[in-house]
């Protein structure tokens, strides 16, 4: 892929950046949602389940309003993140990072969930028996039991990431070297007229980086469900 | 150590009201699938929260609901053994054995890793996982487990009932093996009655719940509630006695009992060593007069204790022979013709004796009268 531009070398990389931000970000909340789905008695359960569950079916335009809303300089969450921590999100990169985020949320709860669902809530009874408390059971049977399915959830979300359009392009626009991913390059070059040309090579380029990545986890489970079974 | 339970616990229609105590050794939940054995054991180790309970470990209050106390499980300190082994399944099995121990403070562990390895025989299994044992070495691994991290009381529910015959073999000598190296109390759930009368010192009898019957062994599993459970076809008595001398040429063994000599085919253990024999109710005759021309060798004078009619033609016949307690099941006519009844003195022939447990380690020929009975 010599060929391609630097601004396309720009995109590329800025949307590894943001996919991996997104997911590695998102990995302990999805584990705790997923927890707490799966095992948890609490009122308002299935009102969690649902909003976590939303961005995927809501249009992604309607998702990344809402986030403009909630996130931008005037929403009350932007407002105080960025009067508190200084942290802006709207039109910058991490808030490219959130849209992923969010986006990608309920495909990884989802795979947590059911590998949490897989876990025979016995052993976590006999590890108690053997003297450890809730918190090292969960650290020493539950988080290790769970592991496929937290290395599947991740890929899931960090190739929904990469792929993450409509929400991104609504919270934080398409601005080259700062918000310009992939896909909203790709946007960019057909809107413009003999783009194809490029928009296809960069749409190979994507093609190429999500494949590897479904690879990769694959190649993972394989490893971590081998030690698991063995 | 002593071990006081006493738990009420309702779930769905099932309730459980059970009270018993142990001053040691092995006792055992025995009773029919459903009696409550397992959701007793799950309510001393922790695993349910029943809605009352009184558990008390070497005069350590584990719960009490009454005044609030209710010890989450990891701080009980009590090992159990499940069915299934739940060994993890992500870790090795040095590293299974290794769970407990680590969070047992330094002070108040007093079973070395070495010790278990040795005594369970794990130590060619180390290194491997647990998927790649076969039932038998799981169990021991989970045996070894429980016992790592030191606990104050080891409960074991049903830990053979998912082995094979050769499989039990494997185990049992090991379970025989802790009860005599570590002197904590065992609690072991079993509807098995061969491994409840190898096994166990005390019995503890459930049904539908509720303790029918609990005391010594020999005199729980010959009562008519362990009948009642087993069946006619299981019904027996259990008789503690001790090896009096070995017969070399005819390969036999005679045992000394409370009840006089018994002849069993040669054992192993020398004179001395205590042992417990099984006598099935099916296996006993019974005679008016010391019988002549048989070749039954063992015949043993006792006095009629009881007659109680089963379904017919059965009639189950007590017998007390010098504080040990036999059980005849003989037909109904039987006992009509030979004037069965309480207080007569006969002679029981008996047709074959099981030998189940090689040493019993304890006093044999507990009286009856310490058998205590439920409501």
């Amino acid at each position: 892929m010599a060929g391609l531009t630097p601004e396309e070398w720009t995109a590329i990389a800025l949307s590894l950046r943001v996919s991996l931000v997104a997911t590695l970000a998102s990995l302990p909340f999805g584990v705790l949602v997923a927890v707490l789905l799966a095992r948890g008695k609490f009122p308002g359960r299935t009102l969690l389940d649902v909003a976590v569950h939303m961005p995927l079916v809501l249009p992604p335009v309607v998702t990344g309003y809402a986030l403009l809303l909630l996130f931008g300089r005037r929403g009350p969450l932007g407002g105080f993140l960025e009067h508190a921590f200084g942290i802006v999100l709207a039109f910058r990169w991490t808030g490219a990072a959130l849209a992923a985020a969010v986006m990608g949320f309920p495909l990884m709860v989802r795979a947590m969930r059911l590998a949490v669902e897989a876990i025979d809530a016995r052993l976590e009874g006999a590890a108690g028996t053997l003297g450890a408390n809730r918190a090292w059971t969960f650290v020493l049977v539950t988080l290790p039991l769970m592991l496929p399915g937290i290395l599947a959830g991740a890929t899931l979300a960090f190739a929904k990431a990469l792929g993450e359009f409509g929400a991104t392009i609504t919270f934080v626009s398409s601005i080259p070297e700062e918000t310009r991913t992939v896909p909203s390059a790709i946007y960019a070059l057909l809107q413009v007229p003999g783009g194809e040309a490029r928009a296809i090579r960069l749409a190979l380029v994507s093609v190429a980086i999500s494949a590897a990545a479904l690879l990769a986890s694959e190649l993972l489970a394989r490893r971590s469900g081998r030690r698991a079974a063995a | 150590m002593s071990l006081e339970v006493a738990v009420r616990h309702r779930a769905g229609a099932f309730r459980l009201d059970a009270a018993f105590a142990s001053g040691g050794g092995i006792t055992a939940l025995f009773g029919r699938s459903g009696a409550g054995k397992s959701t007793l054991l799950a309510a001393v180790a922790g695993l349910i929260r029943p809605d009352h309970a009184h558990i008390v470990l070497g005069g350590r209050v584990l719960a009490d609901t009454d005044r609030g106390i209710a010890l989450p499980r990891h701080r009980r300190r009590i090992g159990t053994v499940f069915q299934d082994g739940r060994l993890f399944p992500h870790l090795s099995v040095r590293q299974n054995l290794r769970f407990g121990r680590w969070f047992t403070p330094p002070a108040e562990r007093y079973v070395a890793e070495a010790d278990i390895v040795d005594l369970l025989g794990l130590a060619p299994l180390l290194h491997r996982a647990p998927s790649g044992l076969s039932g038998g070495e799981k169990q021991r691994v989970a045996i070894g487990r429980a016992l790592l991290a030191s606990p104050r009381a080891l409960l074991m529910d049903e830990p053979l009932a998912a082995l094979d015959a050769a499989r039990k073999a494997e185990i049992l000598p090991f379970i025989e093996a802790l009860r005599d190296a570590y002197r904590i109390p065992i609690l072991y759930v079993s509807h098995a009655p061969a491994e409840v009368a190898r096994l166990a010192d005390t019995v503890v009898v459930l049904e539908a719940g509720r303790v029918v019957a609990s005391g010594p062994a020999a005199a729980v599993m010959a009562g008519p509630e362990v009948a009642a459970i087993l069946g006619p076809a299981e019904a027996g008595a259990l008789v503690d006695g001790r090896v009096a001398r070995h017969d070399e040429t005819d390969a036999l063994t005679e045992i000394a009992t409370p009840a006089g000599l018994v002849t069993v085919p040669r054992l192993a253990a020398p004179p001395g060593a205590e042992v417990r024999l099984r006598i099935h109710a099916r296996d006993v005759m019974l005679a008016l007069g010391p019988p002549e021309h048989a070749s039954a060798l063992n015949v043993l004078p006792a006095r009629v204790a009881a007659t109680t009619p089963l379904e017919p033609p059965t009639v189950e016949v007590r017998l007390e022979a010098d504080g040990a307690t036999l059980v005849a099941h003989v037909t109904g006519r039987s006992v009509r013709e030979l004037g069965i009844r309480p207080g007569l003195v006969l002679y029981a022939v008996l047709k074959s004796v099981a030998v189940d447990r090689g040493e019993v380690g304890r006093a044999p020929g507990t009286p009856a009268a310490a058998i205590q009975r439920g409501p």
